[in-house]
């Protein structure tokens, strides 16, 4: 009986993983400060206003964790694809073309960082403690609306770091520019879309659509009608980030393929 | 292309060529290898072997011409091709770094849908075969360069290939690595008539593992023939340096050799031979008739550079 090729990799990855366990658990814990920096700089903002985007402060929060949960879950999965230029430079994508299976995949399952998960649980507990601070109307509906946006947010994040890989094929000395690139995305995922000014609020909800990895479902969420860009109904679009996350993935797919051919047709 | 030649042939390589900006790296190369043949592919560093291998492949688009490898277009049918040739880049690892060796097998068992069993098999038959038992289980970045080829080899006839690839395999192995890895290469050819294609710049390798030499020079095929072919028109000897205990007069006219040099009064003396041609033990034993004790003795073999010159200048 062959055994599942995929699982076979991520069994061994996650392997690999432990053997380090002392440094393990300090990077799982130092994983944290970026949750703990985002929530301060919420905190910070709303000891001055009251209000942002039509959002109060746990619905704020709540913007950031599930924006948070769903970047970290990304970040476990495909985190890794930033570094490009090193698989490209050890060879390591020449022995991936050696082998009967897609490019990406074996890209994707030649490192899982655990270690990461630690963000994921703080994200997780933090949308947790936000939800019992707003008056949500839980319905199945809203349960399924939740869950959906932080699969739809994980894949979109994910749809973003493969996007951001496929271009370093032309820019082999491009870690910078992936990083700017997702992270700036997490990092406008992760506040309300209207404290932008409306070019970058268009930006982020229609060319990295950001705004539908939490502010858009919060707001269906919490059945604010808000501020929801080109007057379109909240509650309309925060069932739309499945769609987001397919478009972008479509988007990145199509430049993965041309990167990797550019590669295999200019060398390395 | 007819599909009998297709059959017949493992790898088919029709003005192949391949520019990076501009330098072009490989020229026009046309050849073909026979199902079941060994062809030992030579140059000089940056003659253009490994862009080659990368064009037969998958890995590089040729700028023009066209590359068959098992009947299949390398760059459209890369992952079927995948599973019928197998690969080694000396320079480069495929193996999991940060893992045990078998673990490794184990990946690329999975990766080539290998049942567990088989994998299993294959596995003991390789550790076996190539002396892998003590270092199985070590993590393949803690393993001597050495140690960490046998791996790379292993690791490509994990699932069987028709042929067999190899760039620059021994290259830095000492002496006792580089002859393990012959002979298991050797037994393993005779064993399941995997074709092989050995791009090296160390003559040894070809003499021992090929039976045909395609040389290569600046991107072009310089050379196509047998080693006994290239000797003949070049005169690729091996040398066999005799170190004796006394002085002695010149040693020549030795069946099969030419005298090259003496040192020393005679102490050092140097003999060139064609393979094929004579052995080094009836040069023994043929310097013994003169009452000359032999106390030491080193063989070189031809330096390829020198060779791909000799070709140029002929």
């Amino acid at each position: 009986m062959a055994d599942n090729p995929y699982v076979v990799l991520v069994r061994l990855r996650m392997r690999a993983q432990t053997v380090y366990r002392g440094s393990f658990a300090i990077e799982l814990v130092a994983s944290l400060g970026a949750t703990i920096s985002g929530f301060l700089e919420i905190y910070v903002i709303f000891a001055n206003v009251p209000a942002l985007g039509g959002l109060d402060f746990p619905a704020a929060v709540l913007v950031f964790a599930i924006g948070h949960v769903s970047f970290s879950l990304a970040d476990l999965v495909v985190g890794h694809l930033d570094a490009l230029p090193n698989y490209l430079r050890s060879g390591t994508l020449d022995a991936f073309l050696l082998r009967p299976l897609p490019v990406l995949a074996q890209l994707i399952t030649a490192e899982i960082s655990l270690r990461r998960f630690g963000r994921t649980v703080a994200g997780s507990a933090l949308a947790v403690v936000a939800l019992a601070h707003t008056e949500v109307a839980w319905s199945p509906a809203k349960a399924a609306l939740l869950a959906v946006t932080v699969c739809a947010g994980a894949a979109l994040f994910a749809a973003l770091f493969v996007g951001a890989a496929a271009v370093q094929f032309w820019l082999v000395e491009g870690t910078e520019f992936t990083a700017s690139f997702v992270y700036g995305g997490s990092y406008a995922a992760q506040f309300p879309t209207s404290v932008f000014g409306t070019p970058a609020r268009v930006l982020f909800t229609f060319v990295v659509p950001a705004a539908f990895v939490a502010y858009l479902p919060v707001l269906a969420l919490l059945d604010i009608p808000g501020a929801a860009p080109g007057g379109l109904p909240a509650g309309v679009l925060g069932w739309c980030s499945p769609i987001a996350a397919a478009a972008v993935w479509t988007v990145a797919l199509l430049g993965w393929r041309a990167g990797l051919r550019h590669y295999t047709g200019a060398g390395s | 292309m007819s599909s009998a030649s297709m059959a017949d042939h493992i790898i088919e390589a029709v003005a192949l060529r391949r520019v990076f900006g501009a330098k072009t790296a490989v020229d026009g190369l046309t050849f073909s290898v026979p199902r079941g043949a060994a062809v030992g592919y030579i140059g000089a560093n940056g003659a253009g072997k490994s862009t080659t291998i990368k064009m037969l492949t998958g890995i590089l688009k040729p700028t023009s011409g066209s590359a068959l490898t098992c009947g299949l277009d390398p760059l459209r049918h890369r992952r079927q091709l995948a599973r019928r040739i197998g690969v080694v880049f000396g320079q480069r690892s495929q193996l999991w770094w940060d893992l045990p060796l078998r673990d490794s097998f184990v990946a690329l068992g999975a990766i080539h849908r290998l049942g567990r069993d088989a994998v299993r098999d294959r596995t003991d038959e390789l550790v076996d075969r190539l002396d892998l038992g003590e270092f199985v289980d070590t993590p393949v970045r803690q393993l001597s360069l050495g140690q960490r080829i046998r791996g790379e080899v292993a690791a490509a006839l994990l699932h069987g290939p028709e042929l067999l690839i190899l760039d620059e395999p021994t290259i830095g192995l000492d002496v006792l690595s580089k002859e393990r890895l012959r002979v298991f290469l050797i037994e393993q050819r005779s064993l399941h008539g995997t074709s092989l294609l050995l791009a090296t710049h160390d003559m040894g390798d070809v003499r021992r593992l090929t039976e045909r030499i395609l040389v290569v020079d600046h991107g072009r095929l310089a050379f196509d023939g047998t080693l006994a072919q290239l000797v003949e028109q070049v005169g690729a000897e091996r040398h066999v340096v005799l170190d004796l205990t006394d002085p002695a007069p010149p040693l020549d006219g030795i069946p099969g050799t030419r005298l090259v040099g003496h040192e020393a009064g005679g102490l050092r003396q140097r003999l060139s031979f064609a393979p094929g041609e004579t052995t080094v033990a009836a040069i023994l034993a043929a310097v013994a008739q003169r009452a000359v004790q032999v106390h030491d003795l080193t063989i070189e073999e031809p330096d390829i550079e020198a060779v791909v010159r000799r070709l140029y200048a002929g």
